[in-house]
């Protein structure tokens, strides 16, 4: 047992170094090795962690194995200990094989990508960065690691969407993401540290096997005077406000949009199938503290059916091919967070993996689309691509089947079971929630065909010279796309029956009062059954209604959406402006900042510190000293008096 | 009682160097004008000796000698050695100044080893009549340094110096005389188990005279009105050993006379030690800011630094005195570097005065600079420097006490006081020299002893603990 669970250990660490050798190999010696020997020494080395992680799944998922533990004690501090260690159960195991088998895949795919960028090299030493944090963060055996690879995506997110600095937007984009990830990351830190004050370890096995008996005990925290909540409620609320930064929840999505000014391979990678999954990928983690809390479960819940519902209708109005696969991901991660808040997180996370296939698919699709019309990215200027581009038409269309969940298709099986599990929810706010996620299948194949219609049918409206040039991207660009679409067909098909009977063991737990899963899993007779049953259920019509009308709106009618939107000229407004979040933030935080910040520079800086206490002082101790220096008269006398003075005044003192 | 030749041995360092008085004075007399150098290395060899003799005794017990007036105790062996350091490397930075001028004679060093000796005598002094003995034996020649060179200027400052420094013997005479009619002992040992015979009150008025002289000697207010006048008017190589070698003797008069003799009074002169101590952080710092002259700015500064120095006192524990002996040896080692890179830049006929004279150091001599540098940020309690260690040394030993407020009012003090040592750090390296020349040291020993004397601040700084812990070894369970 010993040596397979060393073993086990040191394959993780090989996976996880792997990475960060070829991110330091092409980072420091770029020049060196040239644009070439940067692709292939990332690429190879996320490859050999790709084909590591499929054994190491083999081992977890087949033959039962696991290991806890750590392998290097990183620092103490007083009786914290912090360790560098690994948790490698199914959970983790299955989430190394996603990261790297998407990681892989957009490696290749950006050798075609990204040619002739003056930052190539820069930009594979990046991915393979993200892979690393990425992989440190999922294989994580307690709060610190988790944090170090949380921050470390979270910074190698912002490089990359910054990562062409000599545009504006793109700069700009990336701050937002960082800032408001600080807001996320500071309830994060905050949990964590009241983690570590109720429990005294940041290690996920002690912290789970004492939280029932801090839940028992009815811990409150103080946090206003003779105002107390539960202990568990607080962590699992900031826990969760980290999750809401990272996964682009409502209110915090905004930044997930303007991350799309990186380059379309860092969108499939970070902001579709791994990074903004984390916050996801956590909240299953924590399962066993969530459970504790009811009213965490509901807020999850109904944040999550809100993102679901209203940033997928905000994808209604987008004319940017790469802004539409971007709302939807913020959609779908809704969809998964909704799942967590009913408990179902073995379902949650189920979607997050066909989600992870079917969106890198789409977004990949969506690059291969811009390569081809020149890095333009308005669907306005699209249309009837399939004639020249077949093979990204054809993938294109699997990931939007996919994302529709139209049967048999991956997305069909993860999102038939996280409706039904919200439907099942008996948690508060669990009927609101099962209407948003239920109109959001009807949303998401409105908004998905009609992109798909304007960009692959209808006429073409590019301009002369682009249609000329227009041809199928090479094959290190459609390789992926056609691996990638295996998955998004077969993927939900293969794992919804291994899923619904405990895929995940013992990485995660349910209590049994919210346990919507078993309900579904009594009901289910496999997979095919599932498939058949599907014409009987609303979701599946709702779904076919959804891309009814956007062919009817867009191929038949083309008319009809402008005549529409000036009907409904103000909702028209209002999603244009998505709900007003940008300007209030716009208006609150950065100018009321910006007026904070000048108000403290003039009054607190200039007035107080400056002349008050900086100058002031300087002027007290300037005229102290003019004053002192008089003393010096440089007459022997007077030198002599003041030492009989100073014995008089201690001899006076004394007697 | 008596007299064996053994009980000599805790003695032999004095012995020693005062048959080597008697050699130098013979030598400088038959040597010719040509062979003037022979007593400067006469010097600089009874000083290295010396050394090895005191390390010699150094491993032996506390020794008691001559009828309880001698004592040679760790404090003193170690003292000792930094005493012969500090004059060592002082005559090594004004040997070349000294050959161009009439102190280039031999008396110069004859009457540096008399200061020596009787610095010697005062640190191992273990009687009231040692003690004076010490002093007035180191004070005397070095009155008659300063006026060696005749000018206007040197003669003011040894007319002060003498005049006021003859104030001070005063004072402490008749604290010890009063001290004595409390107590009937004139041996430290026996003053210290002595029951006062009658009320304190005289004992107290003696302690009070004591502290008035010892305060002088140190240079802390209201006492120090001579430091800035004498630093600046006595030619560089004796201000070189007022500034370094007699603090360290200056302290060692405080230890005997307070922390050894009277145990009794301690509340009483903590009290007054607060004073002293806060005085001259006052005055020295707040003073000092407004100085041009760069050699009253030290002056000012030894003021502020004596006060810092104090407070390891005013702890009144034996962790507090250990940092106070610690502060004195830092802040000697300092100060010889500071007067010593003024030294070098001088040269005869031109006497570094104004802080100006140091614009743009760093161009006409990088390392020189950096080496003030070192001993600036040192001084102004900077981190990794060595002044930072002995500040936080003394701080550490006044919160053990509780002395809070006293170990914050330092802080601000300390803040204070960091401005002028960064001007002069500002003058040397971001103004323009108005004279573009190069400096350069001749000699490779003035280079080396320069080098040392100021990597000492760093490396005391980093690794502090062998020293520390010698100081402290002196008090805590020595």
């Amino acid at each position: 047992m010993t040596t397979s669970s060393n073993f086990l250990s040191n394959l993780a660490l090989a996976i996880i170094l792997f990475p960060l050798l070829g991110c330091l190999i092409a980072g420091f010696f770029g020049k060196k090795i040239g644009q070439r020997g940067a692709h292939w020494v990332t690429t190879l080395m996320v490859g050999a962690s790709f084909f590591l992680s499929i054994y190491l799944v083999k081992l977890v998922v087949f033959d039962n194995l696991t290991f806890n533990g750590a392998i290097y004690t990183w620092g103490s501090s007083g009786n914290f200990v912090f360790d560098v260690g690994f948790l490698i159960d199914r959970l983790s195991a299955l989430m190394m094989l996603t990261v790297t088998f998407v990681s892989f895949l957009v490696h290749i795919y950006s050798i075609g990508y990204m040619k002739g960028d003056p930052g190539y090299q820069r930009f594979f030493s990046y991915i393979s960065l993200f892979t690393f944090a990425m992989l440190m963060l999922v294989s994580a055996n307690n709060f610190m690691q988790l944090y170090f690879g949380w921050e470390g995506v979270g910074l190698v997110s912002y490089l990359l969407i910054g990562f062409w600095y000599k545009k504006n937007s793109a700069n700009e984009g990336g701050l937002k993401a960082f800032l408001i990830n600080r807001v996320g990351d500071l309830g994060f830190i905050l949990g964590i540290g009241a983690i570590l004050a109720f429990f005294g370890s940041v290690d996920y096995a002690t912290v789970f096997s004492q939280a029932p008996a801090l839940a028992a005990s009815n811990a409150m925290v103080n946090i206003y005077p003779h105002i107390h909540w539960s202990a568990i409620t607080v962590i699992c609320l900031l826990l969760f406000i980290g999750a809401m930064g990272k996964s682009a929840q409502m209110p915090l999505h905004v930044w997930l949009p303007e991350s799309m000014e990186g380059p379309t391979p860092i969108s499939a990678l970070i902001h579709a199938a791994t990074m903004v999954t984390a916050g996801v990928y956590m909240v299953a983690r924590m399962s066993p503290l969530f459970e504790l809390s009811p009213v965490s479960l509901s807020v999850i819940l109904i944040i999550g059916g809100t993102s679901a519902l209203f940033t997928g209708i905000l994808a209604l109005v987008q004319n940017d091919i790469k802004r539409v696969v971007a709302y939807s991901t913020l959609s779908q991660l809704g969809y998964m967070m909704a799942a967590l808040g009913a408990s179902a997180f073995s379902a949650g996370i189920f979607h997050l993996f066909t989600h992870a296939c079917f969106k890198a698919l789409l977004f990949l699709a969506a690059g291969s689309v811009i390569i081809g019309m020149h890095h333009e990215q308005d669907m306005r200027k699209m249309g009837n691509l399939r004639k020249y581009m077949p093979i990204t038409y054809v993938t294109f269309l699997i990931g939007a089947l996919a994302l529709c969940a139209i049967p048999p298709f991956a997305g069909f099986y993860s999102k038939d079971t996280i409706i039904d599990a919200v439907h099942l929810s008996t948690v508060f706010g669990g009927t609101y929630a099962y209407y948003c996620v239920l109109i959001g299948t009807f949303v998401t194949a409105l908004y998905t065909f009609r992109a798909f219609f304007m960009t692959f049918h209808t006429e073409e409206r590019m301009d002369q010279h682009t249609r000329e040039t227009i041809k199928e991207s090479s094959a290190v660009v459609w390789i992926p796309l056609l691996v990638l679409a295996v998955p998004s067909i077969i993927l939900g098909w293969v794992l919804e029956g291994p899923m619904l009977e405990n895929l995940f063991g013992n990485a995660i737990y349910t209590a049994s009062q919210y346990d919507t899963l078993s309900t579904i899993a009594s009901d289910f007779h496999g997979s095919w059954a599932m498939m058949l049953h599907a014409v009987f259920t609303l979701p599946f019509w709702l779904a076919i209604a959804g891309v009814f009308c956007a062919w009817f709106a867009y191929v038949c009618r083309p008319q009809l959406p402008a005549v529409l939107a000036q009907r409904f000229s103000t909702l028209y407004t209002v999603l244009v402006h998505k709900y007003g979040f940008d300007e209030f933030n716009n208006w609150f935080f950065v100018k009321g900042g910006i007026r904070f910040a000048n108000w403290l520079f003039r009054v607190g800086d200039i007035k107080i510190l400056d002349d008050l206490m900086v100058n002031g002082s300087g002027r007290v101790v300037a005229w102290l000293s003019a004053a002192a220096r008089k003393l010096q008269t440089g007459y022997l006398y007077h030198y002599v008096l003041a030492m009989v003075l100073g014995v008089l005044v201690f001899g006076v003192w004394y007697s | 009682m008596s007299f064996t030749l053994s009980q000599l041995i805790p003695a032999i360092p004095e012995v020693f160097v005062t048959i080597m008085i008697a050699v130098t004075i013979l030598v400088s007399l038959f040597l010719g004008e040509k062979h003037r150098n022979a007593t400067f290395y006469l010097t600089q060899a009874t000083l290295l000796i010396c050394t090895l003799l005191t390390v010699n005794i150094f491993h032996h017990q506390t020794q008691i000698a001559f009828h309880n007036s001698f004592i040679v105790d760790h404090m003193a062996c170690i003292l000792k050695v930094f005493v012969y350091a500090m004059t060592f490397l002082s005559l090594l930075y004004a040997q070349p100044y000294l050959r161009g001028t009439e102190l280039g004679a031999g008396e110069f060093y004859i009457l540096t080893l008399f200061v020596v000796l009787g610095m010697m005598v005062l640190i191992s002094a273990y009687s009231f009549i040692t003690l004076f003995i010490g002093l007035e034996l180191f004070s005397l020649p070095l009155y008659a340094m300063i006026a060696m060179q005749r000018t206007a200027v040197t003669a003011e400052a040894a007319m002060k110096y003498f005049v006021l420094g003859s104030s001070a013997s005063a004072f402490l005479l008749f604290g010890m005389s009063m001290v004595y009619g409390a107590t009937g002992a004139l041996t430290i040992p026996d003053i210290q188990n002595a029951v006062l015979l009658h009320s304190p009150t005289i004992a107290i008025l003696g302690l009070i005279f004591i502290l008035a002289a010892v305060a002088f000697k140190l240079g802390a207010a209201p006492f120090h009105m001579w430091i800035p006048d004498v630093y600046e008017g006595a030619p560089l190589p004796v201000t070189l050993i007022l500034a370094s070698a007699t603090k360290i003797a200056a302290f060692v008069l405080a230890i005997r006379l307070l922390v050894n003799a009277l145990p009794l009074l301690t509340n009483q002169w903590q009290h007054m030690l607060i004073f002293v101590a806060i005085l001259s952080m006052l005055i020295g710092n707040l003073v000092a800011i407004v100085q041009t002259n760069i050699r009253r700015m030290l002056a000012y500064s030894s003021i502020a630094q004596m006060g810092y120095m104090l407070l390891g006192l005013v702890s009144g524990i034996g962790v507090g005195f250990g940092a106070a002996m610690f502060y004195i040896i830092v802040y000697a080692i300092m100060s010889l570097g500071a007067f010593g890179v003024l030294m070098l830049i001088s040269r005869t006929g031109f006497e570094v005065h104004s802080i100006n004279d140091l614009r743009g150091l760093n161009r006409r001599n990088p390392w020189l600079a950096f080496m003030m540098l070192l001993v600036m940020f040192s001084m102004a309690g900077i981190p990794p420097s060595a002044g930072f260690f002995a500040k936080i040394a003394v701080l550490v030993a006044l919160v053990h006490v509780h002395l809070v407020w006293l170990a914050a009012l330092a802080l601000i003090f300390a803040i204070i006081g960091a401005y002028y040592y960064l001007c002069v750090v500002k003058v040397m390296y971001f103004e323009e020299p108005e004279e573009t020349s190069l400096i350069e040291i001749n000699g490779l020993g003035k280079q080396l002893g320069i080098s040392v004397n100021c990597l000492m601040v760093l490396v005391l700084g980093i690794l502090p603990t062998g020293l520390f812990q010698l100081c402290q070894a002196a008090f805590v369970g020595g």
